[in-house]
């Protein structure tokens, strides 16, 4: 039993540096980490659902903006959301994302639709592999509670 | 805008010039005329030899005895006018053809003698006047044309000349206004737009071209307007000249012309007169003959007598060359005629007159049969041969008696002629009559009243001669008298041909026949010379006008080459300026974005040292590492750098502990002090208040470069010491109380043993005295100190070559500098610029192979005496424990026991020195209770320890309290002290640098032993924010969420909002928010718009508040509301900083939080409540 703890324990060390370490997420993940104590102890989901809540319904958004069917492209649309977006990220941890709104961003100021549209695909993709892995986190951390061990703490400087 | 006092000047010469010229030349012009009138004048009454009496008695004599003519003249005068020279004249003629003329003129002149011409009194001089007179002696025409003719035309011409001068001088004027006018119009034109575009310089970079090529256009247009204006003036100049020329020139030739009228009309006047006046004595010759010879039977008159009388009165008629009597003989009496005188009646001979001179009487023929005859019966004697010759038988002659005796006046005839002198001549003839011919006689009544003729024959030549000897300027003047009776052939009776005759003045001559008529033609002998009165000042503005020209035209080059020169300098500084503009955007930009990425490479960095490395890889990722933190604080000190010069850095006013700041630093770089084995040491003068105010941050950044500077150089020996003293305490060095700087000052150089370390150093004195307002006593602000801060070290020293070049950016003492110490040099540059911020001065002074001492002054505010800061609490309860302790400083260096004695008595202790333990053991004696005895590591002995350890541990031995040793080491001695402690024969071991810290904590394990401390409770946010209610702001959900955790999780009462409007809502006063994070980029109202609206509301309430309108309890705690904003902002740049400021926040914190960052900007706000 405990060493199917340790073993998970490990396993969800290791999963998370590798998140680290793959740039999905950067040091504001930890922070919000910190943040959760026993007063909060589901604040780290609860932010992340509001984050992927959010990414929906921004990439909603843009996709309907860069929709040329509709007619014009609103690129002012289009950014106000992707700075949302960064900012969300940012707030998160969410480093790919945040990368992606950023070279986003320059596209959508210099109205390159190609490159938006490109990048609006991207940070679909992105967000959908974050939300993948950091829900197999999640069922790692959950696993570990079951099991009656302690989520470590993951230390990655 | 030199070129307005040139131009100012310019204008004025050239006026001043024209006016004086205009003055001389009408000064000269009014003197030559008064001078050639009173001429005129005087010639007249000398050469004329008549008065004005004179000539009224001649003309009354001449109506009472004649009846001829009369005149009325009438002398008035008039008050108020010209005074006694008012003449009216009322002619009355007696031919009754001209008499409604005459008096008409008579009249005129009169009306213009009575003009009131105040201006002009030599109009009306004594030769006006003197010809009128003589000309009313005269004929009326001559008395009309000279006296109206000359007066007239004189009346014009003085008054065009008047008129001219005022006409010029207003001109003139004028032209200066109007080059005022143009200049201030062209000053303004010119002026208005470079202002213009000099602002625009500043604000708008990218607009500048277009406005440069503006202005361009505009300057090279001013440039051709002033051009045209010089040209039109150069012109104006030269048609002033030529205009002056032509004006001068006429005048004179109207002059001449005037004066040859003059001469010529006196000349002919003088003619007449002495014509006239012989005339007359012919006349009275006639009433002699016809009273004497016809009166009296027998008759008188024979011709002896005759000739005898008329030779004898010939001086009476000097120009008549002889005078003859003729009887009328008609033909019935011609033979009782012939008989009575015994000739016969001769024919006169007018075929042979060359042989007039003998021609004998007798053999002409005798006279042929007429109706009757005029022989001569009485002839002057040299005309005698003329006697008995019928004047009616010459043509000339014959016509002659007949007019005569027809008119009844003196009748000329042609001239001819004359018998024997062959001269030109005329005869006169007048008719005799009966005594009894009525006055208003017919001219039948005459003619049968004719009893006789007398002739006078005139010689023209001799007469006229005779006339123009007596007058002046005869040189001058040339002069021709012509008969013009026959229109068509003018007789000349006088004149040569010389002269000029292209102007010639004509006067008419009267000589008393009406139906002769006679001119003079007078002209100059001489050509009219070279006008220099007119070429002379013409010439001189033509000059002038082209000297100004020049002048102006130089200076118009040399203004447009200037402005030329100014429009590209002025390109050249825009250009320049904004080039340092966006080198300092560029550098700040970079800097930043440099920074961030930088973070990664360091945070990374330090990552992969936390792995497992094995020697070399750990070896290399430090290297690294280090790399990344040198390139960081590069790059901060870049940003400062260009801070600095964008005028950007403002220094804070905040409060400080320097003492404080100096701990801070010593332990900041007491590790790389300690690795090199140099002792660190800080000494504050005890005058130098606990607390200054002025930016801590800065001036720990000015230390800190220059101890690491001092660290760098110094190589694994010596000291660095840092010194602060006030700058009073220098000024006066006789009343110097601190010992350290007693030391200093009485030393040239500090020498071996009197330094920290004792190596020597170079004494910052040197520096000091080059502070430009270190000695100047200049305005002693109370609340302001000056403090001297110097940094002594015992490193390399700087080259002297390179000494003066060590402040300017990026310059090291020499290119190896960097390769061998490392860094940039821009740090001491930066602290120059620090330093001169905080109204000071940087200065040093180094010896290479000694060091070098940096030295510093800055001038802080004294703090007020409430407003302590927080001082760390922990010290306060120390100091409390410690106070009023004694302790004994054994060191041999007098320097380094001051410096431990000064960190001793900051704790309150009071501190004795001993120079070394066997003095210590003498003097220990007299001190009693002491707590503790510091000791030098270099003056340890054990030997002498023991000594005194004897001495104060036994005979103290009933006291309660044993003095603690301790022994002051550096870290390269730690190992041996480390193992003296562990022996028992000390008690603690201190670590230098000394810093207060360190020494309480030394301290309260020694002397607090086993009283084990209270652990403190650590300062962090949760006490800072528990329970605190805090507004986030933040459109984006995640964010907030973020936000409210962070906060929450340290205790604070969070309320989250989602737009600007929201916040203005709730933060509407009153409310019980402490605190509101701000996010700056929302949709509708931003953070900016946001906290400026709410700082308006506050603004308003508190005004309210403050005038009473509204009770401060009702708006709660507060009397002003101020509720501390904080910005929540991703990026992190010095514009966004600066712009929270400005619209009223009070900080920010980046985004997403870190606890520290959060610290930081939070404790602000809640440290004092």
């Amino acid at each position: 039993m405990n060493a199917g703890i340790a073993q998970l324990q490990m396993q969800f060390r290791d999963y998370t540096i590798s998140l680290y370490q793959q740039g999905f997420l950067d040091d504001q993940f930890t922070e919000l980490k910190k943040l959760q104590d026993d007063g909060s102890p589901d604040f780290v989901a609860e932010v992340l659902l509001l984050f992927f809540e959010d990414c929906v319904k921004l990439i909603g958004n843009m996709a309907r903006a860069l929709d040329k069917s509709t007619g014009t492209v609103d690129f002012s649309q289009v950014g106000a959301s992707v700075h949302q977006l960064k900012g969300s990220s940012s707030s998160v941890g969410a480093k790919r994302v945040k990368g992606l709104c950023v070279t986003f961003k320059e596209y959508c100021e210099a109205q390159n639709y190609e490159g938006c549209v490109r990048c609006l695909q991207q940070v679909d993709i992105e967000y959908k592999t974050l939300k993948t892995k950091l829900q197999d986190m999640f069922n790692l951390e959950k696993q570990i509670v079951q099991a009656g061990g302690v989520v470590p703490q993951v230390d990655i400087d | 805008m030199a070129k307005k006092p040139l131009f100012f000047f310019l204008i004025l010469c050239g006026s001043m010039v024209i006016v004086v010229l205009l003055m001389f030349s009408r000064f000269g012009r009014s003197k030559e005329e008064t001078g050639s009138c009173n001429g005129e004048a005087r010639v007249l009454y000398k050469h004329q030899n008549v008065t004005r009496s004179e000539i009224h008695a001649l003309v009354s004599l001449f109506s009472d005895s004649d009846q001829v003519t009369s005149f009325e003249c009438r002398k008035e005068s008039s008050p108020g006018m010209w005074a006694s020279y008012g003449i009216t004249c009322a002619l009355n003629m007696r031919l009754e053809k001209h008499e409604t003329t005459e008096s008409f003129h008579g009249r005129r002149v009169a009306a213009q003698c009575f003009i009131p011409d105040g201006e002009l009194p030599l109009d009306l001089n004594p030769s006006d006047l003197s010809h009128s007179i003589s000309s009313a002696a005269h004929m009326c025409d001559n008395l009309e044309q000279s006296l109206e003719q000359p007066k007239e035309h004189k009346n014009v011409e003085e008054g065009l000349d008047w008129d001219l001068l005022s006409y010029l001088r207003n001109t003139w004027w004028c032209l200066i206004l109007g080059i005022l006018v143009c200049h201030r119009i062209f000053v303004f034109h010119s002026k208005t737009p470079r202002e213009r575009q000099e602002k625009v310089y500043l604000q708008e970079p990218l607009a500048q071209k277009k406005q440069q090529q503006c202005s361009q256009t505009n300057s090279r247009g001013a440039g051709k307007w002033r051009k045209n204006i010089l040209l039109l003036g150069v012109i104006a100049g030269v048609s002033l000249s030529v205009w002056w020329f032509w004006d001068t020139n006429e005048e004179i030739i109207l002059k001449r012309r005037e004066t040859l009228e003059n001469m010529c009309d006196e000349r002919a006047r003088v003619l007449q007169d002495q014509f006239n006046v012989s005339l007359n004595h012919v006349h009275a010759l006639s009433i002699l003959v016809s009273t004497f010879h016809h009166g009296k039977t027998p008759s008188a008159i024979d011709q002896k007598t005759f000739g005898e009388y008329t030779e004898r009165t010939n001086f009476e008629r000097p120009l008549t060359s002889g005078v003859a009597y003729a009887l009328k003989v008609p033909h019935l009496k011609r033979e009782q005629f012939e008989k009575e005188h015994g000739w016969t009646i001769k024919k006169m001979e007018t075929e042979d007159q060359t042989l007039v001179q003998d021609c004998v009487p007798e053999n002409f023929d005798p006279a042929p049969i007429q109706d009757e005859y005029a022989p001569v019966i009485f002839a002057q004697e040299t005309v005698s041969h003329i006697v008995s010759v019928d004047m009616m038988s010459g043509e000339e002659d014959r016509e002659n008696i007949l007019r005569a005796r027809a008119s009844g006046k003196g009748v000329l005839t042609s001239p001819f002629k004359l018998l024997k002198s062959n001269h030109l001549g005329v005869v006169l003839t007048f008719a005799v009559y009966d005594a009894n011919l009525p006055l208003d006689a017919t001219e039948e009544q005459r003619i049968e009243a004719t009893i006789g003729y007398l002739g006078a024959s005139y010689d023209m030549p001799s007469l006229v001669e005779k006339l123009l000897h007596q007058l002046a300027s005869k040189q001058t003047i040339a002069v021709d008298v012509y008969d013009t009776t026959n229109a068509s052939g003018l007789i000349k009776m006088y004149g040569s041909d010389i002269g000029d005759i292209s102007e010639q003045h004509i006067s008419s001559l009267d000589f008393g026949d009406p139906s002769r008529k006679h001119e003079m033609h007078c002209r100059f002998k001489h050509k009219l010379p070279i006008p220099w009165t007119a070429i002379i000042p013409s010439g001189l503005v033509l000059v002038i006008t082209f000297l100004v020209g020049y002048i102006f035209n130089e200076a118009l080059t040399r203004i447009a080459t200037v402005e030329e020169d100014c429009q590209k300098m002025r390109e050249l500084k825009a250009r320049a300026e904004a080039a340092d503009v966006a080198k300092s955007q560029f550098l700040a930009t970079v800097s930043h974005e440099i920074r961030t990425p930088m973070n990664g490479v360091l945070g990374m960095l330090k990552l992969l040292m936390d792995t497992d490395l094995d020697v070399k890889q750990m070896d290399y990722a430090q290297t690294a590492h280090g790399s990344g933190k040198d390139l960081i604080s590069l790059i901060n000190e870049v940003l400062d750098q260009a801070k600095i010069e964008s005028g950007r850095l403002e220094l804070e006013n905040v409060p400080f502990d320097m003492r404080f700041v100096l701990d801070n630093v010593s332990s900041l770089l007491s590790g790389k002090a300690n690795e090199k084995g140099i002792e660190l040491a800080v000494y504050v003068s005890r005058q130098v208040p606990d607390i200054v105010v002025g930016d801590s941050c800065r001036f720990r950044q000015i230390i800190t470069n220059l101890v690491g500077n001092s660290i760098k150089f110094t190589q694994d020996k010596g000291h660095i010491f840092i010194s602060v003293h006030l700058a009073d305490e220098v000024k006066e060095p006789l009343n110097i109380e601190d010992a350290v700087l007693k030391q200093r000052l009485a030393l040239g150089c500090s020498e071996p043993g009197e330094t920290v370390s004792g190596f020597p150093a170079v004494n910052a004195l040197r520096s000091w005295s080059h502070f430009k307002t270190f000695y100047s006593n200049e305005s002693h602000n109370s609340d302001k100190i000056k403090l001297l801060v110097t940094v002594e070290d015992t490193g390399v020293g700087i080259p002297v070559d390179a000494q003066g070049r060590i402040f300017t950016p990026f310059m090291q003492a020499d290119s190896s500098t960097s390769r061998t110490y490392g860094g940039t040099g821009i740090g001491l540059s930066i602290s120059k610029r620090l330093v001169e911020l905080m109204q000071g001065e940087m200065g040093f002074v180094s010896e290479p192979g000694i060091g070098s001492t940096f030295s510093f002054t800055g001038v802080f505010g004294k703090a007020e005496a409430n407003s302590s800061i927080a001082k760390l609490e922990r010290f306060d309860l120390a100091i409390q424990e410690f106070k009023g302790l004694r302790a004994l400083v054994i060191d041999n260096r007098n320097i380094r026991a001051e410096v431990t004695s000064y960190h001793l008595r900051r704790l309150g202790i009071s501190v004795d020195i001993a120079s070394s333990l066997r003095m210590a053991c003498t003097s220990v004696s007299k001190l009693g209770n002491l707590a503790m005895v510091l000791i030098e590591n270099d003056v340890w002995n054990k030997k002498d320890f023991a000594v005194l350890d004897e001495l104060l541990t036994g005979s103290k031995e009933t006291s309660a309290r044993v003095p603690k040793f301790l022994l002051l080491a550096t870290s390269a001695t730690l190992v041996e002290s480390s193992e003296m402690k562990s022996s028992g024969l000390i008690d603690e071991v201190v670590i230098k640098p000394l810093r207060m810290s360190v020494l309480i904590c030394c301290l309260q394990e020694t002397l607090v032993n086993g009283k084990k401390r209270q652990p403190r409770k650590r300062r962090n946010l949760g006490r800072l924010i528990r329970e605190k209610q805090i507004l986030v702001v933040d459109d984006n959900l995640v964010n907030r969420r973020v936000a409210e955790g962070a906060l929450k999780k340290y205790g604070a009462i969070v309320t989250c909002v989602e737009s600007g409007k929201a916040a203005l809502a709730m933060l509407k006063p009153p409310h019980n928010f402490d605190a509101c994070f701000m996010d700056l980029q929302m949709p509708e109202m931003d953070g900016f718009e946001a906290t400026r609206r709410i700082r308006d509301l506050e603004r308003r309430i508190n005004k309210k508040i403050a005038s009473g309108e509204v009770s401060a309890e009702m708006f709660s705690k507060f009397n002003s509301w101020h509720v501390p904003i904080l910005a929540m902002t991703a990026d992190v740049i010095q514009a966004t900083n600066e712009e929270c400021m400005k619209c009223g926040m009070d900080g920010y914190v980046s985004k997403p939080f870190e606890e520290e960052v959060l610290y930081t900007a939070v404790a602000r706000f809640f440290e004092s409540c």
